[in-house]
C-alpha cells in the first residue's frame, strides 16, 4: 500500500516532462533530462576497495572526482562489457555530480502526462518506488526511473548515510 | 543623494580591526620611560582613523571611545603629559572596548556598555590629570603661534550661540563649481547653507548649524579631501560675500593683540573651565594631524594660522592676492611663525601620510574563495600539462623538436605559476604571534608573574587555512605555559633563576613541514607526577616508558589534574582538544621537558592544506598515495624477518622492532598477483605514535599530489582520506594512514592490540 502511495504521488510531482531515454540490455529507460550534465564515454576508472560492485569507483572528470556507477550490475541487465559504445551519463544531482554506466543512450523525447502509466507492484533488483512510470513508445516500454531518488537512497551507497 | 552606506561596512570594519591590531602591537612594544615620536604618532593616526572611518558610518559609540581615547594621546604626543604605564594600559583596555564596539557592529555580539562607560572615564580622568599641567607648559613651548589665544575667543563664541547653533565658514580647496553645489546641497540638509565666493577664487559655504565640525567634514569628506578644507566658526550670523582678506586683517590684528598678554589669558581659561580642555586637546590634536585651521572654532587663530599656511603653500603658484600677501607680512610675528609652523606640520602630516598609502598600494584585498579557484584552476592546468608532456614524450624527438622546446618551456611556465599562486596564501605566523604578547602580558599581570615574551621566526609562512586553525590551540598553549609553565618570581628566586621567566614562541620549517614551538623555562613536567596521575586514571602505563610517552599522556581526554597540586597542575586541561585539533590539520604535537628548567612544546604541521608530499604506491592496477611524511621507511622483507603469531597475523622484524603488517590488498579486497611480502615492499608508517608496515607491490615514485576531496561528490571510504589526479589523469587515492593502522590492528590481532584498545576506541569515536 505504502509503495502505491509513493508511486501515486511522485508520479503525480514529476511524471510530465522532457526524458533522456537509454538502454540496458533489452529494456530501454528513461530519466529526466534536466538532471543530465554530459554525455561521455567510458574511462579507465579508479577502483574503490569495499564498496559494491556496482560503483565501478571515480574518475577525473575535469579535476573533479566523480564516482561511476554502473547501473548494469546494479539492475542485473545485459552483459557487462566496456568498450567504446559504452557511454557514461554524468548527472548533476543538487550539485553532486555522478556518472552512470548505461549500454547506449537513444533518444530525447517529451512525454505527456496521459502517455504515463502506473507501475504494479513487483519484485525486482530495485524498489518499484524509484520507479516513477512507464511509458508507451511505438510498441516499445519505457521505464521512468527517478534518477535522483535512487543515486541518493541508502541502497546506491553513493552517499554518506544521513546520521554520520 | 543617498548612498546605501552598508556595503561599505565590510571594507571599515576590515580596516578598522587591522588598525585595532597594529595600534595594540605598537603599544605593547612601546618604550615607556622614552616613546618613540613615529610610533606615538602612528598610533594616534590608528585611533584618528577609526574615529574618522566610525563617524562616517554613523558608529557614534565608536567616535565617542577614540575621540577621548586622541585627546589623551596627542597630549602625550606633544609631550604635554608624560606616558606612564597606566596610559598604556588605558589605551589597551580602550582598544578592547573599540574591538567589542566593532564585533557589536559586525557580527551583533554583545556590547558591554558598563565596560564602555568606564573605559571612557578612566580615559577622561587621565586626560583631565593631565589636562591642568598642559596650559603651564603649552605658552612656553608654543608663544609665538596664536593658538594660546584660543581660549578667549572661544569665549567670545559661546556667549551669543547660546542655543547650539553655529555658524561655520567653510572655505572649499579648488573644487568645480558642481561639487560645490553639491556640497551646499548636502550641508543644507544640516542647516542653513550659502556660497560665496573668494577673492582667489575659492568657495566659501557659510553654514548655520546646530551640528558639530566633525558632521560637516564627514559630509565634505565625500566630495573633498578634509585635509583640504578650512572650516571656522563665526561668532555672529552668517556673513555673505565678505572679503576674506579684509575679514582676515581683522582677525589677524585681534590674534596680535591677544598674544601679547599670552600667560595672562591662559590662567584665564583655567578658571573660566568652560569644560573646554577636552576639546582643547582635540583642537590640538586634530591640527597636528593637519587639520589644524578646519578644527578651530576661533575665527581670529584661524584666519591668522589660515593665511600662514596659504602663504607657504600657494605662494609659488601666485594664487594667493596681494592683499592677503599684504596683510601676512603685517602680522609679523604670527604669520611667519604660523606659517613655519604650518610647514612643519605640513611636512609631517606628508611624510606620515607617506608611509601607509604605499603600503596600502602594495597589497590587494582579495575573497578567500576567489584565491581558491585560482589555485584549483592552476591544479587543473598542472595536470593538463603533464599530460601533453606525456603524449610529447611518445612523439619522434627529431620530427618535432619545436614542438617538444614549447612544451619544455610550458612546463617551466607552468611550474612558476603554481608555485606563486600557492605563495598567495600563504601567510606570515606573525599574523598568530602578534595577538599573543598581549595575552601574555594581562596574564603574567594577573597572575603576578613575570614573563618576558620571546617570538622567533615571525616570519615564516604558512597556509592561511592553517594560520587560522593554529590559532586555537595555540593559544592554549601559550596560556598553560604562563598560566603552569613559569613559576611566581619567588619561587623563581630560589631555584635560582631570574625573577622573570621567558616564554618563546617560534616557527621554522623544517623539511616539509613546519613547526611551531612553544617553549617556557618553568618548572617542566614532572615525570613521576604524570605517571601517578595515570596510573590512578586507568592509563596503561608502566615505569619503563619513554619520557616523551609519559609527557604525551596528558594528551589523554580526561587527564584533569585539577586536583594535582604544584608543578603539573591544569597541564592537562584541555590539551586532548589541543592534540585532536593538531592531529585534524595533519600534524602532530611532541612534548620535551626538564624539570626545573622548563617545557618545549614542538608542533608539526604541513605546510599547506591543498599539496600534498606523497610516496605513491601500485598494488595491482592501481595507484594509491602514502603522505611522505608518515612514511619511516620503506624495505624488502627477508623471509626470515617475517613472523606470524597464532600462525594469523604476521609481523616484520625491524632493527629490533616487530612491526605489525598491514597488506593492503587483503584491506582493500584488491586483486594482485604479489602475496607474499618478501616480493612486495614494505612501507614503514608512523602515525600518532604507532608503527606498521603497509604492504604493496612496488613504489611508484615520489611527487607532490593536488589533494581533492572524495566527499564532494561521493562519500568518505575507510583508509582513504582523499583523491588526487595523477600526470596521466587518472585519478588515485590518497591513504589515511592512521586509519589504515585502526584498520590493521582490529584485523590482524597483533599482540599489543589490547593495551591500545583504549585508544583505539576513541579514534574511532572521534572519526564517527
Amino acid at each position: 500500500m505504502s509503495t502505491d502511495n509513493l508511486v501515486s504521488s511522485s508520479k503525480a510531482k514529476s511524471a510530465e516532462g522532457e526524458y533522456l531515454t537509454f538502454v540496458l540490455g533489452a529494456e530501454e529507460y528513461g530519466l529526466e533530462i534536466l538532471k543530465v550534465q554530459e554525455i561521455r564515454g567510458y574511462d579507465a576508472v579508479t577502483q574503490i576497495a569495499n564498496t559494491p560492485e556496482f560503483i565501478k569507483g571515480v574518475v577525473n572528470l575535469r579535476g573533479k572526482i566523480v564516482p561511476i556507477v554502473d547501473l548494469r550490475i546494479k539492475f542485473n541487465l545485459g552483459k557487462v562489457e566496456y568498450n567504446e559504445f559504452t557511454v557514461v551519463i554524468i548527472l548533476n544531482l543538487h550539485g553532486r555530480v555522478v556518472g552512470i554506466v548505461v549500454d547506449g543512450v537513444s533518444d530525447v523525447i517529451a512525454l505527456k502526462e496521459e502517455q504515463i502509466r502506473d507501475v504494479p507492484s513487483l519484485v525486482t533488483s530495485i524498489d518499484t518506488k524509484y520507479i516513477v512510470g512507464l511509458a508507451t513508445l511505438d510498441q516499445r516500454m519505457l521505464i521512468l526511473v527517478d534518477i535522483e531518488q535512487l543515486m541518493t537512497s541508502q541502497e546506491m551507497a553513493l552517499v554518506d548515510a544521513v546520521a554520520a | 543623494m543617498t548612498i546605501d552606506m552598508s556595503q561599505f561596512y565590510e571594507v571599515f570594519f576590515d580596516e578598522a580591526e587591522e588598525l585595532l591590531a597594529e595600534a595594540e602591537r605598537l603599544l605593547l612594544g612601546i618604550n615607556i620611560a622614552n616613546p618613540d615620536n613615529e610610533e606615538l604618532n602612528a598610533i594616534f593616526r590608528a585611533a584618528h582613523s577609526i574615529k574618522g572611518g566610525a563617524a562616517t558610518f554613523g558608529f557614534m559609540d565608536m567616535t565617542e571611545i577614540t575621540h577621548v581615547l586622541e585627546n589623551l594621546l596627542d597630549k602625550i604626543r606633544k609631550h604635554e603629559m608624560a606616558l606612564t604605564a597606566e596610559h598604556v594600559d588605558a589605551f589597551l583596555a580602550a582598544k578592547d572596548v573599540l574591538k567589542m564596539e566593532l564585533d557589536g557592529h559586525r557580527l551583533a555580539t554583545e556590547v558591554d556598555e558598563e565596560q564602555v562607560a568606564d573605559v571612557k572615564m578612566m580615559l577622561k580622568q587621565l586626560s583631565e590629570a593631565g589636562a591642568v599641567s598642559a596650559p603651564v607648559v603649552a605658552p612656553v613651548a608654543t608663544a609665538p603661534t596664536p593658538q594660546p589665544a584660543e581660549p578667549i575667543v572661544k569665549e567670545s563664541i559661546e556667549t551669543p550661540t547660546p542655543d547650539g547653533m553655529s555658524c561655520f565658514n567653510i572655505v572649499m580647496p579648488d573644487i568645480t563649481e558642481k561639487d560645490v553645489e553639491n556640497l551646499q546641497e548636502e550641508l543644507g540638509l544640516l542647516g542653513d547653507a550659502t556660497v560665496s565666493k573668494q577673492a582667489d577664487g575659492r568657495f566659501v559655504i557659510s553654514l548655520t548649524t546646530d551640528s558639530s565640525q566633525d558632521d560637516i567634514v564627514s559630509i565634505c569628506s565625500f566630495i573633498v579631501d578634509p585635509d583640504d578644507l578650512v572650516i571656522t566658526l563665526k561668532s555672529d550670523s552668517p556673513v555673505v560675500g565678505t572679503s576674506p582678506a579684509q575679514e582676515a586683517t581683522s582677525e589677524l590684528a585681534i590674534a596680535v593683540e591677544t598674544q601679547v598678554d599670552t600667560s595672562n589669558k591662559v590662567l584665564v581659561q583655567e578658571e573660566v573651565g568652560y569644560g573646554l580642555f577636552e576639546e582643547e586637546g582635540k583642537e590640538k590634536q586634530e591640527e597636528g594631524y593637519g587639520f589644524f585651521a578646519p578644527f578651530q572654532p576661533h575665527p581670529d587663530a584661524v584666519k591668522s594660522n589660515l593665511i600662514g599656511d596659504d602663504t607657504a603653500l600657494t605662494l609659488a603658484n601666485s594664487g594667493t592676492t596681494s592683499a592677503q600677501l599684504a596683510t601676512a607680512v603685517k602680522a609679523e610675528v604670527a604669520a611667519t611663525t604660523a606659517s613655519q609652523d604650518a610647514d612643519r606640520r605640513n611636512a609631517g602630516r606628508r611624510e606620515a601620510d607617506k608611509a601607509p598609502a604605499s603600503a596600502e598600494a602594495s597589497s590587494i584585498r582579495v575573497g578567500v574563495e576567489k584565491v581558491d579557484q585560482l589555485i584549483n584552476l592552476v591544479g587543473e592546468l598542472v595536470i593538463t600539462q603533464a599530460m601533453i608532456e606525456q603524449r610529447i614524450s611518445m612523439l619522434d624527438p627529431v620530427h618535432n623538436e619545436a614542438l617538444i622546446n614549447s612544451v619544455g618551456q610550458l612546463t617551466r611556465n607552468t611550474r612558476d605559476l603554481q608555485e606563486s599562486v600557492m605563495s598567495i596564501r600563504m601567510m606570515p605566523m606573525d599574523f598568530v604571534f602578534s595577538r599573543f604578547p598581549r595575552m601574555v602580558r594581562d596574564l603574567a599581570a594577573k597572575l603576578n608573574k613575570k614573563v618576558d615574551f620571546v617570538t622567533v621566526g615571525a616570519t615564516t609562512e604558512l597556509d592561511k587555512g592553517l594560520i587560522e586553525r593554529i590559532v586555537d590551540p595555540l593559544t592554549h598553549l601559550v596560556r598553560n605555559s604562563v598560566d603552569h609553565g613559569i613559576e611566581i618570581p619567588e619561587n623563581r628566586r630560589k631555584a635560582g633563576k631570574s625573577e622573570s621567566g621567558t616564554l618563546t614562541l617560534s616557527a621554522a620549517h623544517k623539511g616539509g613541514s613546519i613547526v611551531i614551538e612553544v617553549t617556557d623555562d618553568g618548572a617542566g613536567l614532572n615525570r613521576d607526577r604524570i605517571l601517578a596521575k595515570a596510573q590512578s586514571n586507568g592509563l596503561p602505563v608502566s615505569e619503563n616508558m619513554t619520557d616523551g610517552e609519559v609527557f604525551s599522556l596528558i594528551f589523554a581526554p580526561g587527564f584533569s589534574t585539577a586536583e594535582v597540586v604544584t608543578d603539573v597542575s591544569g597541564r592537562g586541561v584541555g590539551m586532548d582538544v589541543v592534540k585532536r585539533n593538531i592531529t585534524a590539520m595533519g600534524g602532530s604535537v611532541e612534548i620535551r621537558s626538564a624539570l626545573g628548567f622548563g617545557t618545549t612544546i614542538s608542533i608539526a604541521l604541513p605546510l599547506t592544506l591543498a599539496i600534498l608530499d606523497g610516496m605513491s604506491v601500485s598494488l595491482g592496477d592501481s595507484v594509491y598515495v602514502i603522505p611522505l611524511n608518515l612514511i619511516v621507511e620503506t624495505l624488502q622483507p627477508r623471509a626470515e624477518d617475517i613472523k606470524t603469531v597464532t600462525g594469523e597475523g604476521r609481523m616484520v622484524h625491524v632493527r629490533g622492532e616487530y612491526l605489525p603488517i598491514i597488506a593492503l590488498h587483503s584491506l582493500f579486497n584488491h586483486k594482485t598477483d604479489i602475496t607474499d611480502p618478501t616480493q612486495g615492499v614494505l612501507v614503514l608508517l608512523e602515525s600518532d605514535g604507532k608503527k606498521s608496515a603497509l604492504f604493496v607491490d612496488r613504489l611508484v615514485g615520489q611527487q607532490q599530489v593536488v589533494i581533492k576531496s572524495l566527499e564532494t561528490n561521493f562519500k568518505k571510504i575507510p583508509g582513504v582520506s582523499g583523491a588526487t589526479i595523477m600526470g596521466d589523469g587518472s585519478v588515485a587515492l590518497i591513504l589515511d594512514v592512521a586509519a589504515l593502522i585502526q584498520m590493521g590492528q582490529t584485523t590482524n590481532y597483533i599482540t599489543g592490540a589490547a593495551s591500545f584498545s583504549n585508544q583505539n576506541n576513541q579514534h574511532m569515536q572521534s572519526n564517527a
